[in-house]
């Protein structure tokens, strides 16, 4: 009897998949564990000399839609002779069969171990993924700690905007890349490919130096940490001569000569993105004092119109999806963003291909992108971010809207036709009080009654979402104090009270928000040094997985690891978070270069206090941030003034080329 | 494919039917669906080399042509065999019935068959499961129209050398559906039959079911005399 058509493929010569495929049937939404996604690549692994095992560190849901992982893997897998490979974080119903049965963590693409890769890449958009590293390195059988790890162990690298400060987990990766992974990605493999042809000459201790050497990989154990009486660091310096002082991050320059994802990947199993996703820009210098991202990924630099109408013609067609999202950090300001959203919507008018546009600006001119993205007949949602209630605190951050530009715009959004909008805000800013925040109730009570007044209607609503600020590295709030779980709970409280107190208008406002404490333990790992890594350790051990989803998220259980272990170096969770820190402090991350001049972030963070704004220097000059001369990059922005053609219908079927009929 | 749900399927189908230009039709309103309705779905977990759809198209195409389109837009593990014209009357009056195979890895089919003798010799095996609505009891005896326990085989490729009884039946669909997994709870409560590992099962066949008691294509009816594949 031939074996039934059950595996998605011939089974790889050191595939665990025959032991996993009996653990399968037990766990819940086992698809997730099969791989076999459109756009998946499986290489013979005797023919590569350099395996590449990617991970998200998060479901596989949350995970396979991430477009780092996915462009790093189109990428690596276009050299022939390298070969990567996916995995992700597996639930707990999956990890206690798989230690049970001895399965270690494997790959979805060819089911193979983890550990026979030769690096092993992990992307970290957030710090709540750091438990989940420790489960995958656990399961895959290497050594927790990067100290213990032997030749036969790949090497662990971290990237992604985590990574701008990865002190937290420098126990336990081998080294970290700052900045754009594209040409990273080849730089190491080239390295290891070098290294394993002279037959890996001084081991794992000599791929790590020479990777140290290129200046923008960080392989932490060549840096000492020295400690003050006080529990501040007073210095991190190499440990030996040939590494340099300070690590630098990488620039892609030129989106139009990297236009990736060609081939998304599209999953048989149900992601949070079902979408072919375009980066139209990466950088942002709008200047929002609160963001990392605008910060580390200076400069601006544009993918041109037709590129991105090329990269959406050649996604869709590929994958079959019938939804682009067009992103970046703000996809408003793309310099021809409205011939790109028109000839897309002419393009695809009368198909089922509906466009969308993650829209944060907020005027006139993004409700205009919005109908013209909508005229297929669905009608995304708007969402507006002043991020800050009141007038004083907008200042504070630095994002630029003025109470009746808002109004005007959500108004002219209902009166065309939209009847919900999306209001999104941050509690706990710095210097923020009650009234900053309470001023968001007058907001979205004066938007519900200009629009009922403007419609005639009642059947309009908005929905007021608040998320919890954490201060990042590289940012100029990276000195400031964090509120309290406890003070942030109760200005909350006080806002429902102030938006239902008006019974009317309080109907029509929908109220969304995230409670203090998981901010706050976000803030811990954002900001922390190498000694936050027992914390993370102990956490993991006691149990704590998946900490970006609040049904696993235990604050209680990172509380009581941080009291265990933080009180033996002189320090506790709220020295980490709720103290304010001072010009001359020697922080964490200080050895790590995204470019940014410490002096203007300082400034920065000054003119915050003084409520002084500062413009975005695509239009006005230069305000010497320090990134582009320190990274030897430019600004890369249109407009081209070329537009997208109609594209020539295709009539008929695709038939498999040289198919027999 | 067999850990695929239903929903999966779906979302892949539809996707295939786009990269493969398939002129499919749409409902009307304000998102609209394409025009595709599925006959008893296998239940996740299940492998099958027998499903049947049908598509609602806005213009004509050569049912050839549109198989070999879809096959090839189609993931690996996911063929279509298949295609023909509809004539008329409803694809899912026409599945009556399927048959499925069980593999139970490390059982002994002298115990299959004590149990498979039980379970025929039943007027009514109550079995329980879990549905939408709730905790349901049902019989899971009266839909199965025969059940045997096949000569064991080498075990397939890969697996470990161990015994394994295989189980072959032809189940009627009713409401509410009896599954595989169904009759297994049955085998369990008429001699608590208790497969150490977890059952491999693979859907071989669906469609009318023949005075004989076999089951004969769907499609039959649509087909002008020229048989295909």
């Amino acid at each position: 009897m031939s074996a039934p058509s059950t595996t998605p493929r011939p089974t790889a010569a050191n595939s665990v998949w025959p032991r996993l495929e009996p653990l399968l049937p037990q766990v819940t939404k086992p698809i997730q564990y099969v791989g076999g996604e459109l756009g998946a690549v499986v290489k013979d692994w005797d023919a590569a000399t350099v395996r590449w095992a990617l991970m998200y560190p998060d479901a596989y849901e949350v995970g396979l839609p991430n477009q780092g992982v996915q462009i790093l893997y189109e990428v690596l897998n276009e050299l022939p002779d390298v070969l990567a490979e996916r995995t992700y974080a597996v639930w707990p119903d999956l990890e206690t069969l798989m230690r049970a049965h001895g399965v270690p963590q494997f790959t979805v693409d060819a089911h193979r171990s983890v550990r026979d890769f030769d690096v092993f890449g992990v992307s970290f958009s957030t710090e709540l993924g750091y438990t989940n590293l420790l489960t995958a390195i656990d399961l895959a059988g290497i050594p927790l700690l990067a100290a213990d790890r032997t030749d036969a162990d790949p090497v662990i690298v971290a990237g992604g905007h985590a990574a701008f400060n990865p002190e937290p987990i420098a126990d336990f990766v081998d080294a970290a890349v700052l900045g754009d992974g594209e040409e990273a990605v080849l730089e190491i493999t080239q390295i290891v490919r070098e290294w394993k042809a002279e037959g890996s000459p001084g081991g794992r201790d000599e791929l790590l130096l020479r990777l140290a050497r290129t200046e923008s990989v960080y392989v932490p154990r060549f840096y000492d940490v020295d400690y003050l009486p006080d529990g501040r660091i007073q210095r991190v310096v190499p440990n030996r001569p040939d590494v340099p002082f300070r690590v630098h991050k990488r620039t892609t320059m030129d989106l139009d000569a990297w236009p990736y994802p060609k081939k998304p990947l599209v999953p048989l199993a149900e992601t949070v993105h079902e979408r072919y996703a375009v980066e139209i820009f990466r950088g942002c210098t709008r200047g929002c004092r609160f963001c990392q991202a605008g910060m580390i990924t200076r400069p601006v630099r544009e993918r041109s119109i037709t590129t991105v109408g090329q990269m959406v013609k050649e996604g869709l067609e590929f994958s079959g999806f019938h939804e682009v999202g067009l992103l970046s950090l703000s996809s408003a300001d793309h310099s021809e963003i409205g011939d790109m959203c028109s000839g897309l919507a002419e393009q695809y008018a009368g198909t089922n291909v509906s466009l969308s546009l993650p829209s944060t600006r907020v005027d006139a001119f993004n409700i205009d992108l919005a109908q013209e993205l909508s005229r297929n007949g669905r009608r995304t949602g708007l969402t507006f971010a002043p991020e800050g209630g009141s007038e004083r605190i907008r200042k504070v951050i630095n994002k630029m809207v003025s109470k009746e530009d808002l109004i005007r715009t959500v108004v002219t959004a209902y009166t065309n036709g939209w009847r919900q909008v999306k209001l999104y805000f941050m509690c706990g800013l710095p210097t923020e009080t009650d009234e900053d925040v309470l001023e968001i109730a007058d907001m979205a009570h004066e938007v519900i009654r200009a629009g009922r007044a403007a419609t005639g209607s009642k059947d309009i609503r908005c929905t007021v979402s608040i998320g919890g600020f954490v201060p990042k590295p590289h940012t100029p709030f990276q000195w400031a104090s964090m509120s309290s779980p406890e003070v942030i709970d109760n200005r909350l409280k006080l806002l429902k009270q102030a938006i239902n107190s008006d019974r009317s208008l309080g109907r029509a406002i929908g109220f969304r928000y995230h409670d203090g404490e998981p901010s706050l333990i976000e803030g811990l790992l954002s900001r922390g040094d190498r000694r936050v890594g027992a914390v993370i350790r102990k956490v993991w051990e006691n149990g704590g997985r998946f900490d970006g989803w609040s049904e696993h998220f235990s604050y209680q259980r990172w509380v009581d690891a941080a009291a265990e272990v933080l009180p033996s170096f002189g320090v506790d969770l709220d020295w980490y978070t709720t103290r304010e820190r001072t010009e001359l402090e020697v922080l964490p991350w200080d050895h790590l270069d995204s470019g940014l001049d410490k002096d203007w972030l300082w400034q920065d963070w000054q003119d915050s206090l003084s409520e002084y704004e500062q413009d975005d220097c695509r239009w006005t000059p230069c305000f010497d941030c320090g990134v582009c001369p320190s990274m030897d990059t430019e600004i890369q922005i249109g407009p081209t003034g070329r537009k997208l053609l109609p594209l020539t219908p295709v009539n008929g079927m695709k038939l498999p080329t040289g198919a027999q009929q | 494919m067999r850990f695929t749900s239903h929903r999966d399927f779906a979302r892949a189908f539809e996707r295939a039917l786009r990269r493969a230009g398939v002129p499919v039709a749409f409902s009307q309103g304000f998102t609209p669906h394409p025009k595709i309705s599925y006959a008893s779905a296998a239940p996740t977990g299940v492998a099958s080399e027998a499903e049947y759809l049908e598509i609602g198209l806005r213009a004509e195409v050569d049912p050839g042509e549109l198989r070999a389109a879809l096959d090839a837009a189609l993931s690996p593990g996911l063929d279509v065999l298949d295609a023909v014209v509809a004539t008329g009357g409803s694809l899912a009056d026409r599945i009556e019935a399927s048959r499925w195979r069980i593999e139970l890895p490390e059982v002994d089919p002298a115990v299959l068959e004590r149990a498979v003798s039980a379970f025929l010799a039943a007027d009514e095996v109550r079995v329980e499961r879990m549905t939408k609505q709730g905790r349901r009891a049902f019989d899971a005896r009266a839909a199965v129209m025969s059940i045997d326990v096949l000569p064991a085989v080498d075990p397939p490729s890969g697996a470990p050398a161990v015994s394994c009884a295989i189980l072959e039946m032809v189940v009627r669909q009713v409401t509410p559906s009896v599954r595989p997994d169904d009759v297994l709870s049955g085998l369990r409560a008429v001699a608590d039959l208790e497969p150490p590992v977890p059952p491999r099962v693979i859907r071989l066949a669906q469609g009318t079911v023949t005075a004989q008691g076999a089951i004969a294509d769907p499609l039959e009816a649509d087909r002008d005399g020229a048989t295909i594949g």
